[in-house]
C-alpha cells in the first residue's frame, strides 16, 4: 500500500483547452494502475465562462472527487483568483509565469511560474511543457509521456514531434530545477487501468446489453452516450440515429424493441418529460424498452450543465395510469455500466419499460475501470420471446398475446413469425389484442387485466440484489443515499470514522419496485437515520416514508447545481448530531 | 415451422406473387366499429384488397396506427399491428422498419393524428425516405372527439371548436409531401375501390415513403366534404395525360382545389435509396431484430483498448 491521494484542479475558460492536460494526466495515472475519480464543472457556453477539471488519483479506489486539491493548474487569472485561496499548505499552483499574477496567496503553498514562452517554441506546446513539470513534481519518469507525444503526434510529421518532446523535456528539467516536488512519488502499480466517463459507460453498458437500436435527441448532459454510439455504430452493428424530438425518439425505440431488437434511448428531464406518455404505452402493449434520464438542475431548462438529483418524482409518476416498469439509479460511473445490461433483463422478463435515473455527476465525470470488469457480454435473458432467431412454434392459430397467466408474463412473439399475427394496443385490450374500450367496455375483464400486468411485478424484487449497507450496525447516524451519492457517503462515513463518530451507510439504487423490507431492517436499529440528497425538497425521503412509512430524522440537501463534497456530509452530521439543525444545506464554497 | 421469410421488398417488386390468400383471409379479429357509411369501409377493404393480390402474407405485414377512428384499422385486418399514441405512428413504424426491414411496414391514420400532434414526424419521416407506406383517412374533422376542426379543415368552416367558422388556413398534404422529399405521393378517394387499389398496391411496391391521402368522408361530423362533395369534384389524374415523374407539375396538380380536386398519383421517383439501404449497418446480414446478441471477442477487446 502506497497511500497515495493526489487531486489536481485545471481550470480555465470554454475554449482554452481544460480538457487536454486533464485527458493526458488522467491516462497516464491509469497507465501506472492508478484509480481515477474527475468531476468536470463546466457552464453552457461554448467560448468563456469557467471551466474547471477535477481528476483525483490514488492506488486505491476513488469513488468522489474528494474536499481538497494538491496542484491547482490556472488557465487565465479568474480561475488563479477562484480557487487561490482554497489551496492548502502543502499544495502546488503551477502556472504560466508570464500571463498570470498570484493574489494573495494562502500560506505553505508553493508557488510555480513556468516561463512557458521560454519552454515551448509555439503555444501550441504549452499544455506538453506544463504536464511534463506536473510530472516532475509527481516523481514521475517522463518516458511514457514521450511515447504518448510521438504516438499522438506521429502524423503530423517530425518537425512536430520534435518540438513536442523539446517542450516536455524543458517542462519536466526546469520544474525540476527550480520547484520542490511533492514529498511522495505516483507509483506504478504494474497494471493498467481503463478509464471513461459515465456516458460511455452508459453506452458500453448498452453494448454489453446487446442493444441493437439506439435513438435520442441531442440533451445536455446525456448527448455523450449519443455521440458513443454514433462513432461505434458501425463497428459494433448498432442502428443509431437523432431523431427530431423525444417523443419520436422513445415511440422509435419502441417500434424497433416490438420486432425484437434491445433498444435504447437516453436523454434528460425535460426530453423525458415528452417521453411520458410512450413510456405507459410500451408498458401497456408489453414492449421491453429502456429509457435513460440522466438528470440535470431544473426545472424547466433549468441549469443545463449543472447536476441534481431531481427527477425522481417525475419518473416515478411518469405517464398516466397505473403500469409496471421497473426504475433504478446506479451508484456511479462505473455502476452505469452493469446496470443496464440488468436492467434490460428485467424489461425483457417483465415485457416492460426499464427507467435508469443517473444524472451528470456521473455522466460527464470519469472513472477509471479494472479492464476485467468491463464483461462485454455478461448474463442476458430475454424472457419468453417466440421468432427473434428466425424460428417459430406451431400456434395452430391458438396464439394469444396476452395470455391470462399466473405470473402475468405472456410469451411474446416478434412480427414477422408465421402464425402469430396480433395486434398490439395502447387502448386497452382482451386476451388477443382486440380492444375493449370501444364498442363495450368490460368491466370485469378490464379488471382482470389490470391484475395480470399488475402482478408480473411480483415476480422482480427476488431477483434483485440488496441494496448495500456498509458500517457497523450500531453506528450513531446512518446515512441514506440513492444512485450517484455512493461514494462521496462512502468516504464522509470514512472521515467520520476517523473523528470518532460511527456511522454506517445505506445506499438505494432500486427505487420500482422499492426493497421496502430489506430497507426497513437495515434501518431498524438506524438510531439518527439522516437522508442525503441533490434536491432541494428531498424526493427519496417523502417516497421513502411514503412506501414505508419511515420519516428521517434529518436531512441533509443540496441543490446549487454542484455535487456533494465529503466534508459537506461531515459538517453536516456533526451539526444534526449536535442538535443543531435538522436540516442541513452545505454552502458550496468555489463558484465555479 | 418454417424458415422466416426473407424476402425483402425489393425482390418482391422484381418478382410479384400469385395472390395466396383472399381478401377474406385478411379479415381481422374484429369488426370494424365505424359508423355506417364512414369512407374508412372502403380504405380498409382497399389495403385488404392490396396486399391479398400483392401476394403478402399476414406475418409479412406490420400496420401501425395513432389514434383516431380510423386508427382502429390495424385491429380490422389480419396482420400483425401496432395501435399506438396519438400522433406517433410514423415514429413507432420508422422504429420497426429499422428493426426489422424485411417486414412490409404500413402505417394508418387520420388527418389530425398525422398533421396536427405528428406533424413533426410526417415532416421527418419523408426527408428520411423511411421505406413506410402511410395511407391517411382523410375526413378535414375530428371524428372521435366528436366534430372539431382539423388541419384540413377549409378555413371559414363551421365545427364544434369553430362555430363561427375557422380563421386558420388548412394543410394541403400533397404539396407539403412533396416538398419534404416523399418519393410516391398520392391522393385517392375511398368511393373510386378500383382506383384507390391500384395507388396502395403501388406505394407497397414503391421502395421509400410513399403517401397516399385519401378522401375518406366523415358522415357524422363533416356535412361538407361528403361523399357527394368529393364525388362530383374528384377527378383522376391518370386520365389528364398528367406525368408523375414531373415534380413542377406535382406541385401544380397538388395544388389544385376547388370545383376540380386531382386525384391519382402525383409523383413517384425510382431509384433514391431509402434510409435502410443507406445505413451501412443494414447492408449484410440478418435484420436487427434477428441478429445475435452477443459481442465478439475482438469488438470487446478494442472497446477495453480504446480505454487504455
Amino acid at each position: 500500500m502506497y497511500n497515495i491521494d493526489f487531486s489536481v484542479g485545471i481550470g480555465g475558460a470554454a475554449g482554452q483547452g481544460v480538457a487536454t492536460p486533464g485527458n493526458i494526466l488522467t491516462k497516464l495515472f491509469a497507465r501506472r494502475g492508478l484509480h481515477i475519480n474527475a468531476y468536470n464543472a463546466y457552464q453552457s457556453i461554448i467560448r468563456g465562462g469557467h471551466t474547471f477539471l477535477t481528476v483525483r488519483t490514488s492506488d486505491k479506489p476513488v469513488r468522489c472527487m474528494g474536499d481538497a486539491l494538491d496542484m491547482l493548474i490556472p488557465l487565465n487569472q479568474d480561475t488563479m483568483d477562484r480557487h487561490l485561496g482554497r489551496m492548502r499548505p502543502g499544495s502546488v499552483v503551477l502556472y504560466d509565469g508570464d500571463k498570470l499574477k498570484p493574489t494573495a496567496p494562502a500560506s505553505g503553498v508553493q508557488l510555480c511560474p513556468l516561463p512557458l514562452g521560454e519552454l515551448a517554441k509555439n503555444v501550441l506546446y504549452y499544455n506538453t511543457a506544463a504536464v511534463a513539470a506536473v510530472l516532475r513534481l509527481v516523481g514521475v519518469r517522463l518516458e511514457p509521456f514521450e511515447k504518448m507525444l510521438v504516438q499522438q503526434f506521429e502524423r503530423k510529421g517530425e518537425t512536430v514531434v520534435a518540438e513536442n518532446l523539446a517542450a516536455a523535456r524543458a517542462g519536466y528539467d526546469y520544474a525540476g530545477a527550480r520547484f520542490k516536488r511533492y514529498p511522495f512519488s505516483l507509483p506504478d502499480t504494474g497494471k493498467r487501468l481503463a478509464v471513461a466517463t459515465g456516458n460511455e459507460s452508459l453506452a458500453m453498458g448498452g453494448v454489453a446489453a446487446g442493444v441493437k437500436f439506439y435513438c435520442a435527441y441531442p440533451m445536455s448532459p446525456s448527448t455523450g452516450v449519443l455521440m458513443w454510439m454514433a462513432r461505434h455504430a458501425r463497428q459494433l452493428g448498432i442502428m443509431v440515429r437523432q431523431v427530431e424530438d423525444e417523443l419520436g425518439v422513445i415511440n422509435m425505440a419502441i417500434g424497433a424493441a416490438h420486432t425484437g431488437c434491445r433498444a435504447m434511448c437516453a436523454t434528460s428531464g425535460g426530453g423525458f418529460a415528452l417521453m411520458t406518455e410512450a413510456l405507459g404505452a410500451a408498458a401497456m402493449m408489453e414492449i421491453p424498452v429502456v429509457c435513460i434520464d440522466v438528470q440535470r438542475a431544473g426545472p424547466a431548462t433549468g441549469v443545463p450543465t449543472k447536476t441534481e438529483q431531481g427527477d425522481l418524482w417525475q419518473v416515478l409518476g411518469a405517464g398516466q395510469g397505473d403500469y409496471p416498469r421497473v426504475i433504478a439509479a446506479p451508484t456511479s460511473i462505473r455502476d452505469c455500466f452493469h446496470l443496464i445490461p440488468e436492467i434490460f433483463n428485467l424489461a425483457d422478463k417483465f415485457q416492460c419499460p426499464g427507467i435508469v435515473l443517473a444524472d451528470l455527476l456521473e455522466s460527464e465525470g470519469f472513472s477509471s475501470f479494472e479492464p476485467s470488469e468491463l464483461d462485454f457480454n455478461p448474463p442476458r435473458d430475454r424472457g419468453e420471446l417466440i421468432g427473434v432467431s428466425g424460428d417459430a412454434p406451431d400456434a395452430n392459430g391458438g396464439y394469444k398475446r396476452y395470455r391470462m397467466t399466473e405470473s402475468g408474463i405472456a410469451p411474446r412473439a416478434v412480427p414477422g413469425t408465421p402464425g402469430h399475427a396480433h395486434v398490439v394496443a395502447t387502448d386497452e385490450h382482451d386476451e388477443d389484442g382486440v380492444l375493449i374500450s370501444d364498442e363495450f367496455t368490460d368491466p370485469h375483464k378490464r379488471q382482470a387485466i389490470m391484475e395480470r400486468r399488475g402482478r408480473k411485478m411480483d415476480g422482480v424484487l427476488p431477483l434483485l440484489d440488496p441494496p448495500s449497507f456498509t458500517g457497523p450496525g450500531d453506528a450513531e447516524v446512518t446515512l441514506l443515499g440513492w444512485g450517484s451519492t455512493d461514494g462521496v457517503i462512502e468516504e464522509a462515513v470514512e472521515q467520520l470514522a476517523e473523528q470518532g463518530i460511527a456511522a454506517n451507510h445505506l445506499q438505494v439504487r432500486w427505487l420500482v419496485p422499492l426493497q421496502s423490507e430489506q430497507i426497513r431492517k437495515a434501518l431498524s436499529g438506524a438510531r439518527n437515520l439522516v437522508i442525503v440528497e441533490n434536491n432541494y425538497s428531498g424526493q427519496f425521503a417523502r417516497y421513502l416514508r411514503s412506501e414505508t412509512g419511515i420519516a428521517a430524522d434529518a436531512h441533509i440537501r443540496k441543490y446549487d447545481g454542484e455535487p456533494f463534497l465529503p466534508h459537506h456530509l461531515t459538517d453536516g452530521v456533526k451539526k444534526i448530531l449536535a442538535g443543531r439543525t435538522n436540516k442541513y444545506v452545505p454552502v458550496h464554497e468555489i463558484r465555479v | 415451422m418454417g424458415e422466416l421469410q426473407t424476402e425483402t421488398r425489393t425482390q418482391i417488386v422484381s418478382k410479384p406473387r400469385e395472390p395466396q390468400l383472399t381478401v377474406k383471409d385478411f379479415k381481422g379479429k374484429a369488426d370494424p366499429d365505424w359508423c355506417p357509411g364512414c369512407g374508412d369501409f372502403g380504405v380498409l377493404n382497399a389495403l385488404k384488397t392490396a396486399v391479398a393480390e400483392l401476394g403478402l402474407l399476414p406475418h409479412e405485414v406490420l400496420t401501425i396506427s395513432g389514434i383516431g377512428c380510423s386508427s382502429n384499422l390495424p385491429g380490422y385486418i389480419n396482420t400483425y399491428g401496432m395501435h399506438t399514441l396519438h400522433g406517433r405512428a410514423l415514429a413507432v413504424a420508422t422504429g420497426a422498419q429499422l428493426g426489422n426491414h424485411q417486414l412490409k411496414v404500413v402505417v394508418t391514420g387520420g388527418d389530425g393524428d398525422g398533421f396536427g400532434i405528428g406533424g413533426n414526424h410526417f415532416v421527418h419521416s419523408m426527408r428520411r425516405n423511411v421505406d413506410l407506406t402511410y395511407i391517411v383517412m382523410d375526413n378535414q374533422i375530428y371524428g372521435l372527439t366528436t366534430g372539431q376542426v382539423s388541419p384540413t379543415s377549409r378555413k371559414g368552416m363551421k365545427t364544434k371548436s369553430t362555430p363561427f367558422g375557422s380563421v386558420e388556413n388548412a394543410i394541403n398534404p400533397i404539396p407539403l409531401a412533396l416538398a419534404c422529399g416523399a418519393t410516391y405521393v398520392a391522393r385517392g378517394f375511398s368511393g373510386q375501390q378500383k382506383h384507390l387499389v391500384a395507388l396502395i398496391k403501388g406505394a407497397i411496391v414503391h421502395r421509400g415513403f410513399a403517401f397516399v391521402d385519401v378522401f375518406s368522408p366523415c358522415v357524422t361530423y363533416n356535412h361538407e366534404n361528403t361523399h357527394e362533395f368529393f364525388k362530383q369534384r374528384t377527378r383522376k389524374l391518370e386520365e389528364s395525360g398528367h406525368d408523375p415523374g414531373n415534380l413542377q407539375a406535382a406541385f401544380e396538380q397538388g395544388s389544385q382545389w376547388g370545383e376540380t380536386i386531382p386525384i391519382g398519383l402525383f409523383y413517384k421517383r425510382d431509384g433514391v435509396p431509402a434510409l435502410d439501404e443507406l445505413e451501412p449497418v443494414l447492408a449484410e446480414g440478418p435484420a436487427l431484430a434477428h441478429r445475435r446478441l452477443e459481442v465478439s471477442p475482438e469488438n470487446a477487446r478494442a472497446l477495453v483498448e480504446e480505454l487504455l
